[in-house]
C-alpha cells in the first residue's frame, strides 16, 4: 500500500475511522445517552461515505447557472447528497426516539447505566415475571 | 384505479397514519386503522392475482421511468409477501381494540394506531419498493415505529428492550445503507432490476464485495438471526399483545425478504452461491438457530418469551431453507415464511387473550385455563401444533419441503436436525399444554373466556392454519413460482 | 436568561428574519439548494430561541403543542394528498405534470408539485422539531 493511495483516498481514512470510533463507543460505553452519542458518530461516518462519494474533482455545485449547456460544466454528483439527507433526517428521528426512551428509563429505572438496569432487571424478574 | 394499485397499497396506511392523530378518538382512531388495513388487504390480494395471471407489473412514481425514477415493481415474491404483510395487518387491527384498551392508556391510543399504520405501511413499501434507497427509507419508517409501539408496554422492561431493539437495528440499518452505498458507487444504479444487469460487470471488484458483507449483517440483524438475535426475546415478550402478534409475523418476515431480494435479485443467485458462498455461511448459522433457540425456548417460564425464543428457531428454519441454494428449499422457505406467520399469529393473539383476563402470561398463571377459557387455549394447541409441524396445519407443509429440500440435497443429517427440533417444539408447546390442561385453575374465580372481540382475529389465523395446512397446493405452488423466480433472477 | 435586555432583544429582532429566512430557503429550494426540511429546521428554530429567552410558557401561548402536533400530521397529509391528487387527475402517483393548469406546458407542474410536496415536509419537520422540543424542555426532571 503506497503513500500515494492514502492521500488520495483520505476520506475513505476518515470514514473508517469515524466508524470504528462511533462503534467502539456503542459497544464499551455502559451509559445510554453515550451509546446514542457513539450511533450518532456511526451514522455521521456514512453521511460522509455518500457526501464525498458525490464529489467530482474541479466540480461545481449541482446548481442551475446561465452556463448551463454550454458543454464542459462538470458538477458534482447531487444524488447522494439528496439520498444522505433523508438519512439525516433518519438518524435525527432515531436519536430522539433514542433519547425519548433513554429519558423513560431514566424515570423508571433511576438510572441511565446499563448495568445498574441489569441487575434491577435480574433482581426483580421472579417476582416479574409472575406479576406480569 | 386498477393501474395505481402499487402506489395505494402504500399510500392507504400512510394517509390513514396522520389521520388517526387528527380524530383524537381511540375508537374513531381504530376503525380507520381497521378500513386501512383490510383496504389494504384487498389490493394485495388483486396484485397477487395480477400478478399471477400477467407477469410482473411495474409502476414508476412521479411518472419517471425507472432506472431514473424509483420503481414500484411487483412480482409473484414480493406479491405474496405483500399478502401475508397485509393479511396480518388486517386481522391484528380489529384485534387490537379490546386488547389496547386495556393495555395502553386512553390518551395514547389515537398514537398507538397511527404508528401501527406506519409500521404497516413502512414494512408494505419494504417489500413493493424496487428502488435500493427506497428499502432503506421504509425500513427506518417500520423500525421508528416499531420501537415506539414496543415501548408501550406496560412492563417497564418494555422500555429497555425497546433501545435495545432501537439500537440494534439502527446499526443494522446504518450496514444497510453502507452496502447500497458501496454499491451506488460502482454502478451508478439504484434501480433493482438496472443493479441485477450492472452488477455481473463488477463482480471481481473488492467493492461489491465488502457491499455484500455489509448487508449481510444488516439483514441478519434486521431478521434476527442467530447470533444477531439478542434484541428479539425481549422485545416481542415486553411489547403489547398486538404489537407481539403483528410484529412477530411480519417484521422478521420482510427482513427475510429483503435478504432474499437483494442477494437473489440484485446480485443473484449465481453471485451469491458461486462467489459468495452464501449457502455454506447461512446453513451453520441457521442450524445453530434452530436447535439451540428451541432448546432455549424449553426452560422458559414467559410464556411470550417462550414463543419469541421459537421464533428465532424458525427463522432459522427459513434461512436453513435458503442455504440449500435449490428451489426446493427456497420453496420451503417462502412457503415458512406465510405459514409461520400464520401460527405465531395465533399463538401471540392467544397469549394477547390470556394477558385481558388473567393479566400475566408466566406459565403458572396458564394453570387450569384449559377449562376457563376453552376457546383460547384451544386456538393456542391449534397453533402449537402447527408449530410442531402435525399434519393438516401449516407447520407440516413447511417442514415438508424443508425436508424435501434437505433430502434432495443429500443432507440427511440436517433433515434428522429438522425432525429433532420439531419434537423439542412439541416439548415446550406441550409444557403449556399440561399446565392448562392437567392443573386445577387456582386464579380469580371471575376468570371467563376473553371477550369474542379479541377471540375472532385469533380463531380466524387457526382457521387459516387449518386451511391451508389441508388445501396445501395452492399455497405450495405461488411458493415455488416464486422460488423459481428468484432462482432464475430478474430479466430471464 | 428572562433579565438580560440583550439578548431579550436580540431574540426579538432575530426571530422574523429567521422566519423570513425559512421561507425564503422553501421557496428558493427549487432554483438553488434548499428545500421543506431546512426550511422545517429553520422555522422550529426560531421558536426554540424564542423559547430559550422568553421561557416555554410564552411560546406555547402562541404555538400550542397540539397545534405543533398537528402541523406534524397535517404535512404528512399534504405530501401524501398532492399524490392521491394528481392520482385522481389520471397520472401515476406524484406525477407533478398533472398539476399543471395549462395543458400545453405540463412542465410548469413540476414547479407546484415540488412546492407543494415541499410544503407538507416543511409543516412536518417544523411540526416535529417543535414537538420534539417541547417534549423535551417541558419536562420537569427530578433530578435537576
Amino acid at each position: 500500500m503506497t503513500l500515494d493511495l492514502l492521500l488520495t483516498h483520505y476520506n475513505y481514512w476518515v470514514v473508517i475511522f469515524l466508524m470504528m470510533v462511533g462503534f467502539y463507543i456503542l459497544i464499551s460505553r455502559g451509559n445510554l445517552i453515550k451509546k446514542i452519542v457513539g450511533l450518532n458518530v456511526f451514522q455521521t461516518s456514512v453521511f460522509m461515505l455518500y457526501i464525498s462519494l458525490g464529489k467530482i474533482t474541479e466540480g461545481t455545485p449541482p446548481i442551475l447557472v446561465d452556463g448551463y449547456g454550454e458543454a464542459d460544466v462538470v458538477y458534482s454528483n447531487p444524488l447522494p447528497h439528496v439520498l444522505i439527507l433523508t438519512a439525516i433526517v433518519v438518524g435525527i428521528a432515531t436519536t430522539s426516539v433514542g433519547l425519548a426512551l433513554a429519558v423513560r428509563i431514566k424515570e423508571a429505572y433511576g438510572t441511565l447505566e446499563e448495568d445498574e438496569i441489569t441487575g434491577i432487571e435480574a433482581g426483580i424478574e421472579p417476582a416479574g415475571e409472575a406479576g406480569g | 384505479m386498477a393501474e395505481h394499485y402499487p402506489a395505494l397499497q402504500v399510500v392507504v396506511p400512510l394517509l390513514a397514519a396522520p389521520l388517526c392523530l387528527f380524530v383524537r378518538n381511540g375508537r374513531a382512531a381504530w376503525g380507520l386503522a381497521v378500513l386501512a388495513s383490510w383496504t389494504a388487504l384487498g389490493i394485495s390480494l388483486m396484485l397477487l392475482s395480477r400478478v399471477m395471471s400477467s407477469g410482473v407489473i411495474s409502476y414508476a412514481l412521479g411518472g419517471w421511468a425507472p432506472p431514473i425514477g424509483i420503481e414500484y415493481r411487483v412480482d409473484v415474491v414480493n406479491a405474496w409477501v405483500l399478502v401475508i404483510v397485509s393479511t396480518i395487518g388486517a386481522l391484528v387491527a380489529p384485534y387490537a381494540l379490546t386488547s389496547v384498551e386495556r393495555e395502553i392508556g386512553a390518551r395514547r391510543i389515537p398514537l398507538f394506531y397511527a404508528a401501527y399504520l406506519l409500521c404497516l405501511s413502512g414494512l408494505l413499501g419494504i417489500t413493493i419498493t424496487g428502488d435500493v434507497f427506497n428499502v432503506f427509507v421504509f425500513l427506518e419508517i417500520s423500525s421508528l415505529s416499531a420501537y415506539a409501539l414496543i415501548a408501550l408496554g406496560q412492563d417497564r422492561r418494555a422500555l429497555t428492550s425497546a433501545f435495545r431493539y432501537l439500537v440494534a437495528g439502527s446499526v443494522g440499518a446504518t450496514f444497510i445503507v453502507i452496502g447500497i452505498g458501496l454499491l451506488y458507487s460502482m454502478t451508478g444504479s439504484l434501480n433493482m432490476a438496472d443493479l441485477a444487469q450492472l452488477l455481473p460487470g463488477v463482480w471481481e471488484s473488492r467493492t461489491v464485495k465488502v457491499a455484500y458483507g455489509f448487508l449481510a449483517v444488516g439483514f441478519c440483524l434486521k431478521l434476527a438471526l442467530f447470533p444477531l438475535h439478542l434484541w428479539l426475546p425481549n422485545a416481542y415478550t415486553y411489547a403489547p399483545s398486538p404489537v407481539t402478534a403483528f410484529m412477530a409475523s411480519t417484521a422478521t418476515k420482510v427482513a427475510v425478504y429483503m435478504l432474499l431480494r437483494f442477494f437473489l435479485t440484485v446480485f443473484g443467485a449465481a453471485f451469491s452461491f458461486d462467489v459468495m458462498a452464501l449457502d455454506r455461511v447461512l446453513l451453520p448459522l441457521a442450524l445453530v438457530a434452530v436447535v439451540s433457540m428451541s432448546l432455549v425456548a424449553i426452560f422458559q417460564v414467559n410464556v411470550k418469551r417462550l414463543l419469541a425464543y421459537s421464533s428465532v428457531a424458525q427463522i432459522g428454519y427459513m434461512i436453513l431453507g435458503l442455504s440449500f441454494a435449490t428451489v426446493t428449499g427456497l420453496t420451503a422457505t417462502l412457503l415458512h415464511l406465510f405459514n409461520h406467520a400464520l401460527m405465531k399469529g395465533a399463538l401471540f393473539m392467544a397469549m394477547g387473550c390470556v394477558m385481558y383476563r388473567v393479566g400475566s402470561v408466566h406459565i403458572d398463571a396458564m394453570a387450569g385455563l384449559g377449562r376457563r377459557m376453552p376457546a383460547t387455549m384451544a386456538a393456542f394447541v391449534a397453533g402449537g401444533l402447527s408449530l410442531v409441524g402435525v399434519p393438516l396445519t401449516v407447520g407440516f407443509v413447511s417442514k415438508w419441503y424443508l425436508i424435501l429440500g434437505a433430502l434432495e440435497r443429500g443432507w440427511w443429517p440436517v433433515a434428522v436436525l429438522v425432525l429433532i427440533a420439531s419434537l423439542m417444539a412439541l416439548v415446550y408447546i406441550w409444557r403449556v399444554v399440561e399446565v392448562a390442561y392437567f392443573r386445577e385453575f387456582t386464579g380469580d374465580q371471575q376468570t371467563r373466556e376473553a371477550p369474542w372481540t379479541l377471540l375472532w382475529p385469533t380463531w380466524a389465523l387457526v382457521a387459516l392454519n387449518l386451511y391451508f395446512g389441508i388445501a396445501a397446493e395452492r399455497t405450495a405452488g405461488i411458493a415455488r413460482q416464486a422460488a423459481e423466480v428468484l432462482m432464475t433472477g430478474i430479466g430471464q | 436568561m428572562r433579565e438580560e435586555i440583550i439578548v431579550r432583544v436580540g431574540a426579538k429582532v432575530l426571530a422574523p428574519f429567521i422566519i423570513m429566512f425559512a421561507l425564503y430557503v422553501h421557496f428558493h429550494g427549487d432554483y438553488s439548494p434548499g428545500g421543506g426540511f431546512q426550511a422545517g429546521v429553520i422555522l422550529a428554530a426560531a421558536f426554540a430561541l424564542l423559547a430559550l429567552v422568553y421561557g416555554l410558557e410564552e411560546v406555547q401561548r402562541v404555538l400550542p403543542p397540539w397545534f405543533v402536533r398537528g402541523c406534524a400530521a397535517l404535512g404528512v397529509v399534504i405530501f401524501a394528498g398532492v399524490g392521491v391528487v394528481t392520482m385522481l387527475l389520471g397520472h401515476n402517483y406524484l406525477a407533478y405534470n398533472a398539476l399543471a393548469p395549462d395543458p400545453t406546458h405540463p412542465e410548469h407542474g413540476q414547479h407546484y408539485g415540488i412546492l407543494l410536496v415541499e410544503l407538507g415536509v416543511l409543516v412536518t419537520v417544523f411540526g416535529v422539531m417543535a414537538t420534539v422540543f417541547y417534549l423535551f424542555a417541558g419536562r420537569k426532571g427530578q433530578a435537576s
